[in-house]
């Protein structure tokens, strides 16, 4: 795979869609068909509790959005948050970095604690507790600047010396299996990069400044199957040092990265269970009927 | 990949539309309003290429090195040149720039980043509106109140101040503008990896929309120095080399606005010869500072 990607440099030709190995699509049975493939059942019953979220209420301005969600964020799993468009997945990983801070007039209550600080605490130093959650947006968003400046961007944020920050460029483009496709260009400018590398780039970014947690929303939904499936491998590599939370609406993603899903609905957490358990024996009726595709 | 062009049925020509009267009229208007903007455009074309070329042909045959290097001679006696109009030109052009672009570019980033749509920030947008539509004139008189009449001198420092505030509404505006079109994802980005406020506006926003930013700026350095009437009771003009700030100082469009009603065949020659200058001089700025700020390198974006 890696070798295709480098002949071509950018995204491959589409033929190639029909050679990728991605599962087939669900059936349109009203039987649950997820494939557990990737899922990583791998699930350690001992896992610490990262970010313990009780009680979570989340208003913009007048409408309330989160509804007394309570969940635990295992540490170094992959926590992923699934549901239809608009039940607050986006919010609620929001919540958690205070990204929700930026728009005036919201207002969350209850409490995510994080080694025994609270994150919805006012006072707390959101500059540092972004530091130490880092953040993957939905659309690629590489900064206009060199490959380099970009990952180094957080670096230099913290102030960090000229020699670290050359060390952890590389390192970090190493972790997100962009090093070999980039080393080359990294004075070049980010923008010139497919979908797919800027994606990849991203994460660079966010783990150049290791993030103990790192949130992604929807990290692949702009990008075509086969860089798709690299952002998949990389997550599930990744989980072994860090924290993760992603929003998908793409069930088959769920079940082939995380160990744990939650599964929202109208702004309610409905149910949240060890990804296995929750695609093959979902507790609740809503479960049910939207991972077999009845809604949503 | 090309399934989907396989699937498509094969027919005489897939883009021929049937023949109603509904869809007969919709061609018609169709064309008629292809046909009024090429025409359009070709007007706009035409009158502008007259213009350039009626300036190239009347002031290309005066365009020699006493233009750039000599003063004006006196009383319309033949030779001589705009040397001192130039060099006036540069300096208030200059003196402009170096309040007019920080003050403008400042203004677009609070209503761009900070005001957005609280009254403050609707009240100073308006407020810019206005200024772009005053008459340039209005200018050129407050800085002859402020500055002419308190130093009892006209001076380049008061016609650079006269353009410099011409500028900032210009920067001002076309800066508001292409911040804004900068993806709010950019900015968040920033932020998420826990870069201040300003550190993103400095570092993230501003190069995003740099190549917009740039071409505000040469746009309003571009008109101000074509501008006349503010400079009339400001810098007033001068027919010697001066670069005190605080003296009358020539400019270009100061001296072609003297030259082009004299009675003398030679200075309406050097009035043709300065317009294409000031035209060439716009060109040449506009591409320096494309090139310097790297403009050509990136492309869009
Ligand atoms: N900035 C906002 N202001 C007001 N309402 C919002 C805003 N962002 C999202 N919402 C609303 O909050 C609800 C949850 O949105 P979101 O978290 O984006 O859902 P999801 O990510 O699951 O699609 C939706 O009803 C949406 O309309
Ligand atoms: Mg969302």
């Amino acid at each position: 795979m890696d070798t295709r990607f480098n002949k071509f440099g950018k995204e491959p030709p589409a033929v190639e869609f029909e050679i990728t190995p991605m599962p087939k699509p669900v059936e349109s049975t009203h039987v649950p068909k997820v494939t557990i493939a990737g899922a990583a059942t791998v699930l350690n019953p001992e896992a610490v509790t990262k970010i313990d979220v009780r009680h979570a209420n989340f208003w913009y301005s007048a409408k309330q959005a989160l509804f007394d969600v309570s969940l635990p964020v295992r540490e170094k799993h992959v926590t992923a948050l699934i549901g239809p468009s608009g039940c607050g997945k986006t919010t609620f990983l929001r919540t958690l970095n205070r990204m929700n801070d930026l728009i005036p007039g919201t207002r969350t209550e209850g409490e995510a604690i994080l080694d025994g600080r609270n994150i919805y605490e006012k006072s707390l130093d959101v500059v540092a507790l972004r530091q130490r959650i880092g953040m993957v947006f939905q659309r690629p968003t590489p900064f206009p600047k060199s490959i380099f400046e970009n990952v180094a961007y957080g670096l230099r944020v913290q102030g960090t010396s000229r020699k670290r920050i050359q060390e952890r460029v590389e390192a970090s483009l190493r972790r997100a299996a962009l090093w070999d496709e980039v080393k080359d260009r990294l004075k070049t400018s980010a923008l010139g990069l497919s979908g797919g590398q800027q994606q990849r780039l991203c994460i660079a970014r966010a783990i150049a400044v290791n993030p103990e947690v790192l949130l992604m929303d929807e990290p692949a939904s702009a990008l075509d199957p086969i860089a798709t499936l690299k952002i998949e491998e990389l997550i599930v590599e990744l989980a072994k040092d860090y924290t993760i939370v992603i929003v998908t609406h793409n069930m088959q993603q769920a079940a082939r990265v995380s160990q744990y899903t939650g599964f929202f609905l109208n702004g309610k957490l409905i149910e949240y269970a060890p990804t296995v358990e929750l695609f093959e024996h979902p507790r609740k009726k809503e479960t049910e009927d939207y991972i077999s595709g009845r809604f949503g | 990949m090309s399934i989907t062009v396989e699937q498509q049925q094969p027919t005489a020509n897939p883009f021929q539309a049937p023949r109603t009267a509904h869809n007969a009229r919709r061609r018609i208007s169709n064309i008629a309003i292809v046909a009024l903007s090429l025409l359009a455009t070709a007007f706009a074309v035409a009158v502008l290429l007259f213009l350039l070329l009626y300036v190239l042909r009347a002031g290309l045959p005066y365009i020699n090195l006493d233009l750039f290097t000599k003063i004006p001679t006196p009383n319309g006696e033949p030779g001589g040149g705009l040397a001192n109009s130039i060099q006036g030109s540069l300096i208030l052009v200059g003196l402009a720039s170096l309040f007019g672009i920080p003050l403008g570019l400042f203004t677009g980033i609070y209503l761009s980043e900070f005001g957005g749509r609280g009254p403050i920030a609707t009240g100073v947008r308006f407020l810019v509106d206005v200024l772009t539509g005053i008459p340039t004139i209005i200018f050129g008189l407050f800085a002859w109140i402020f500055i002419v009449v308190p130093q009892q001198s006209f001076s380049g420092l008061a016609g650079g101040v006269a353009l410099g505030i011409i500028m900032i509404p210009i920067v001002a505006r076309t800066s508001e503008v292409v911040l804004r079109l900068v993806p709010n994802e950019l900015r968040e980005a920033s932020l998420a990896l826990g870069a201040t406020e300003s550190r993103t506006i400095l570092r993230v926003v501003i190069p995003s929309a740099r190549n917009g930013i740039i071409t505000g700026i040469v746009l309003a350095m571009a008109r101000v120095a074509g501008e006349t009437a503010p400079l009339l009771m400001t810098a007033f003009g001068n027919p010697f080399f001066n670069s005190d700030i605080t003296q009358p100082m020539d400019a270009l469009p100061l001296r072609i606005f003297n030259f082009a009603e004299s009675p003398y065949q030679a200075q309406i020659n050097q009035a043709y010869a300065g317009s294409l200058v000031l035209i060439v001089l716009i060109l040449i700025t506009s591409f320096a500072i494309r090139w310097a700020t790297g403009g050509f390198k990136h492309g869009g974006r």
